[in-house]
């Protein structure tokens, strides 16, 4: 559980106070809302994307620090890769934080991602951190809302379409 | 060769800290360590913890006793059904109803709920008609309302409460007319502890000619309940908030009601006789019990219902009550905390939100130091509107916790503050 607390010191000293990338982005193409009932997470995702690259991204919304936090690193992480980058760590995000990737030990792309890893002991909080990642998904294949709901492991293909 | 369910605290009298020490070496769970801490378990409301007295009468049920009930001759089936029998005994006298068969086992309260919907509602509620909810309600006793007022046309009209999460009482009476049909009211809120004046509420309603629906599960582990004083005409609670296992539960229903009543399920033991032509439905409690019951969930119900009633409703009062009152007054002393729900009677629950931090950071964050607490809406959504929150921490109290464990919640909130600021 020591794991747990130095996961909050890290995201909260810095991404939940200072979010990155806050806000909209303007003239967006890109759109997608996504909720968790259980937390009343809610966060808003709006990037630019040319050319199969995501040029710029934003959020924003309000919910716990760990969603806050994820939305924040993830679109840092993301901002200039390209779509199948972004689906790749979409994939690698979620295996990570369900537990079917161990990030020290398998390839990934992850980087400073990897301090999430810690949330796949935490059944009731793997869904905080992977709302953003599921909303990206859902805005990069033009779906229009994600949703948490029903799901400890939120497959981004099962996205919900308003 | 039998255990007999003796525990160090049979006789009457306060919860001192020697009864105290007792009880909790009755109560293997606490001294369980999670995340290198001892377990501060502070999350009663949504299940309350097992002694030893109960867990073993789950094994001398299992080891010598088991067998299906109001079946066969032999002895285990005799047995079995004497013991299930005198559970429901039990359980009459624990809520001082006046027969024995005007108890129901039924799943939970969630279940006793639905069995009143269906049994009564729909028999007796119809297009136009009116049920009065309490704003407090749970959603165990909202949805199975809705659920009616949606397939008959009837309407929920619902009781507001005041900024300590009081309910109204003039506005629940102005809610009254012709019209309205049934009254479906929490007992104590799950969600803010408070305590509804509900024999005054009961009283009023009867005046209308408006059955009574109490729920149940927040009151029966903590106060005595006595539902001929009460009068209400129903009475629902749940076993595992106190003291005994999940899966099973009792509804009490007054007699000329659940003789009326339509059964619930159909199947065995509810019928007196089957052909294809017709069935004869059985007399009450059986008509409303379907199929095998949960038999051991029952018997050791029982078993929670000697434990609690040994230590005396009176004493796990008054004891919740001083708890409350030692953490009401140290978190409320934390700048930067509100507590929601500051009724005037209220049971032993502190529901709370920290300032610039998320309940579910704060539940999170309290579990690494071994404390367990609620987070999230405590399916009271209308409730966390009502305050315009999405959420709250909730700290519920049981008679084996101390004020040492409200030291350390309070200790918690620090370190979570300190880490958020």
């Amino acid at each position: 559980m020591s794991d747990m607390k130095q996961l909050y010191q890290e995201v909260i000293l810095d991404h939940n106070r200072k979010p990155r990338n806050w806000g909209a982005v303007v003239n967006a193409n890109r759109h997608a809302d996504g909720h968790n009932p259980l937390c009343g997470d809610h966060i808003k995702l709006s990037m630019d994307v040319q050319d199969d690259k995501i040029e710029n991204i934003a959020f924003e919304g309000h919910g716990c620090a760990i969603c806050k936090a994820s939305s924040s690193m993830m679109t840092s992480a993301v901002k200039g890769k390209t779509v199948q980058e972004a689906d790749m760590m979409v994939e690698e995000f979620r295996g990570m934080t369900t537990g079917t990737l161990d990030p020290e030990n398998q390839p990934n792309h992850l980087g400073k991602l990897k301090v999430f890893a810690g949330v796949k002991d935490l059944p009731s909080r793997v869904k905080c951190a992977i709302l953003p990642w599921h909303t990206l998904h859902a805005a990069l294949h033009s779906e229009q809302s994600a949703s948490t709901e029903g799901s400890n492991d939120p497959v981004p293909d099962s996205g919900t379409v308003a | 060769m039998k255990m007999e369910n003796i525990s160090a605290v049979e006789t009457p009298g306060a919860i001192d800290q020697a009864r105290l020490d007792r009880i909790r070496a009755d109560f293997p769970i606490l001294k369980l360590q999670v995340s290198g801490k001892p377990l501060v378990y502070l999350d009663n409301a949504a299940s309350s913890q097992m002694p030893q007295p109960v867990i073993d009468r789950i094994v001398r049920y299992q080891t010598e006793e088991h067998s299906n009930i109001h079946r066969a001759v032999h002895y285990l089936s005799e047995l079995a059904t004497k013991e299930y029998e005198e559970a429901r005994v039990k359980v009459q006298n624990f809520l001082n109803a006046k027969e024995s068969r005007e108890i129901i086992f039924t799943r939970g309260t969630t279940e006793a709920i639905n069995l009143v919907m269906h049994g009564y509602g729909r028999a007796f509620i119809g297009k136009g008609d009116e049920i009065i909810l309490s704003g407090l309600e749970h959603h165990a006793n909202i949805v199975p309302w809705q659920m009616l007022a949606e397939e008959k046309g009837a309407v929920i009209r619902v009781i507001p409460m005041n900024d300590s999460g009081e309910l109204l009482i003039d506005e629940f009476k102005a809610l009254f007319n012709e019209k309205t049909k049934f009254l479906g009211l929490t007992h104590v809120s799950n969600a803010l502890g408070t305590v509804n004046p509900v024999k005054e509420m009961v009283a009023f309603a009867h005046g209308k000619g408006v059955p009574v629906l109490l729920d149940g599960a927040q009151a029966a582990p903590h106060h005595a309940i006595d539902v001929q004083d009460l009068d209400c005409d129903f009475y629902a609670f749940s076993g595992h908030k106190m003291c005994g296992p999940t899966g099973i539960g009792a509804l009490y229903g007054k007699a000329h009601l659940l003789e009326k009543m339509q059964p619930y399920q159909g199947g065995g033991d509810m019928i007196l006789s089957v052909t294809f032509e017709k069935t004869t439905y059985n007399v009450i409690p059986g008509k409303f019990e379907a199929g095998t019951p949960p038999i051991m969930a029952a018997i050791v119900l029982g078993a929670a219902i000697d434990y609690l009633t040994g230590i005396g409703l009176a004493n796990i009062e008054a004891y919740e009550h001083e708890l409350l009152e030692y953490a009401t007054e140290k978190v409320s002393a934390i700048p930067g905390v509100r507590i929601i729900g500051t009724a005037k009677n209220k049971a032993a629950v502190l529901s709370f939100e920290i300032d610039g931090v998320h309940p579910h950071d704060v539940g999170t964050l309290l579990n690494a130091d071994g404390i367990a607490i609620r987070t999230g809406h405590h399916c009271a959504q209308p409730v966390m509107d009502r305050f315009h929150v999405p959420a709250t921490a909730r700290a519920s109290f049981a008679f084996y916790n101390t004020k040492e464990e409200i030291d350390k919640l309070v200790a918690g909130i620090l370190k979570v503050q300190e880490m958020f600021a």
